[in-house]
């Protein structure tokens, strides 16, 4: 009963009935193989392309690593810029707000054919997707501080640095740590994009060439290995938070539970 | 016929002296006015050094805001604040404040967050956290040292954040509210120790509340507020010898000093019993 609890056998557990219920649902309305291929299929294609597969991940993680980071190490200075000047605010926002609106795929083939088909237009798309959301999320962390909070400091007489790192950073960081989970997962979907419009490697000109040869099961496994990286990514995010910020109100059953 | 005599006695004493040699804080007709609303109408208040003085009022009379402007954390629209003579521009440091709720940072455990006091002011190490030791043990949360604030109730919180007030053992100390969450029975048990810590260092005290048996338990003169846009009421001597057992609450005395700071919010109803 205990290891059905655990948190990584229940989503494993919905996988496998989820599966099934694709095997069975295939079967039952004998849905033809060139619309959805069986598991099976699937799963043997994956297998026999495996080390194409695995080489061509690299690639679409390069990007979604470098785009994230980008997101990150541009977005929470400019947040912090953006929370602490009405003015920067009142100047950026509207414009960050607007930039978001513009459809990142329409703009992907520009990025093409201003920096090649290399990794750097596919790092520009996965930041433009996944900085958004640091940005807000980031600026709301940096502004929820008290004001009793505030003059306390004050009244001890805080320097602007001190109350900086000693308050403001670390109360900020439970929301740039989701704002983070946030964007990694828009990352990939960023890296991908990239991918589709301009490029000779990765998981996303593979699905772009399955799908070209209707390469179903091809077509399939790219998306399966797409979803690993994700969550992967999400859950070495996750992680980090839990260990960065075991006081926070979302970790706090997991801590009381590990005693 | 004696608590009428008592409170023709008070009212007596309501306008104290002006310039007293040992007074503290000092406001001349000082308000406050947030844009074009009036928050507070002119003050005339002095506070004599190791005094302990309650503020009482309705709510939204402007106490919180009265108590701001002696930290030095709001800037008065006009008259004059003098903290030991000087004027008062900009956060004042040697106070301790004490808000209604106990703001400790969530990732620091009780002493790191007591601690905090003596980074921001780079206090020596060593002797703050000897000095933040002796507090907790004053404020019984021994053993709770490395437990973070929410594993701590909200009277322990409350400590806690007074043991950060007292720290750095400050002249003044300003407190808003401190034991407004607390039940009756803790906040009798602190109001004791507020008055133990006081008769021991004789700290210069304001302290903001909605119980009236508290401001007369605890203080040397007790301001009663009005109404918005905020002054003062009246000014009452609480002429109870120290140091005061929780069983003067029953004297007759109390009862008619309570009674008549009570009577100034019949119309109101808006303070809490005790
Ligand atoms: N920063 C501010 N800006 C504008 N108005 C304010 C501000 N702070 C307080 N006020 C107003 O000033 C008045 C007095 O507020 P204050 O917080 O001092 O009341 P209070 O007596 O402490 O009330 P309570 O007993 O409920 O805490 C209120 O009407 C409030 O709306
Ligand atoms: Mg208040």
């Amino acid at each position: 009963m205990r290891s059905i609890n655990s948190p990584i056998v229940r989503p494993v557990l919905l996988v496998l009935f989820l599966v099934l219920v694709w095997d069975l649902a295939i079967r039952l309305f004998d849905i033809p193989a060139y619309l959805i291929p069986a598991p099976i299929d699937v799963a043997v294609q994956m297998y026999a392309q495996w080390p194409m597969l695995l080489a061509e991940t690299i690639p679409t993680l390069q990007a979604t690593i470098g785009g994230f980071l980008l997101s990150v190490v541009i977005g929470v200075p400019l947040a912090m810029l953006i929370a602490y000047s009405r003015t920067i605010e009142s100047y950026v926002y509207p414009l960050l707000v607007f930039s978001q609106s513009i459809p990142k795929v329409a703009i992907a083939p520009l990025f093409v054919v201003w920096f090649g088909f290399g990794l750097f237009p596919k790092v520009i798309v996965a930041f433009l997707l996944g900085f958004f959301p640091i940005v807000v999320s980031t600026v709301l962390g940096f502004k929820s501080l008290e004001s009793d909070m505030i003059d306390l400091a004050k009244s001890m007489g805080s320097t602007k640095l001190k109350m900086f790192y000693k308050i403001s950073l670390p109360n900020a960081l439970p929301a740039i740590f989701a704002s983070m989970k946030v964007s990694i997962t828009l990352a990939v979907v960023g890296a991908v994009v990239g991918e589709f419009v301009g490029s000779n490697s990765g998981i996303g000109y593979v699905l772009q060439r399955a799908n070209g040869n209707f390469d179903l099961p091809l077509m399939f496994s790219a998306l399966i290995i797409l979803s690993l990286m994700g969550v992967l990514l999400f859950v070495i995010i996750d992680i980090a938070e839990k260990l960065m910020l075991p006081w926070h109100i979302s970790n706090r059953l997991a801590t009381a539970g590990a005693h | 016929m004696r608590s009428l005599r008592a409170s023709e006695e008070m009212m007596t004493n309501r306008f104290p002296k002006q310039v007293d040699r040992s007074t503290l804080i000092q406001l001349n007709g000082v308000t406050k006015k947030f844009g074009s609303f009036e928050a507070l109408k002119p003050i005339d208040l002095s506070i004599r050094e190791g005094e302990f003085v309650s503020v009482v009022g309705p709510s939204g009379c402007g106490k919180s805001t009265l108590l701001k402007l002696v930290a030095g954390l709001a800037p008065i629209s006009d008259g004059e604040l003098l903290l030991a003579g000087k004027k008062i521009s900009g956060p004042q440091t040697d106070v301790g404040i004490v808000f209604q709720s106990s703001v400790l940072l969530a990732w620091r455990n009780i002493i790191d967050n007591i601690l905090l006091q003596a980074e921001m002011r780079n206090m020596n190490k060593a002797e703050a956290r000897s000095r933040a030791e002796a507090l907790i043990a004053m404020a019984g949360l021994q053993g709770f040292e490395k437990k973070y604030p929410w594993q701590l109730s909200g009277g322990m919180q409350q400590r806690a954040s007074i043991c950060r007030a007292l720290l750095h053992d400050p002249q003044v100390l300003l407190m808003d509210e401190p034991f407004g969450a607390l039940d009756a029975m803790t906040r009798e048990k602190m109001n004791v120790e507020l008055q133990r810590i006081w008769l021991e260092s004789r700290k210069t005290v304001l302290l903001i509340t909605h119980s009236i048996p508290e401001a007369v338990y605890l203080s040397d003169r007790v301001v009663v507020m009005s109404e918005r846009p905020g002054s003062i009421a009246a000014i009452y001597d609480i002429d109870l010898p120290r140091p005061r057992d929780l069983s003067v609450m029953a004297s007759t005395q109390f009862a008619s000093y309570t009674k008549t700071i009570r009577q100034h919010f019949y119309a109101q109803g808006s303070l809490d019993d005790h």
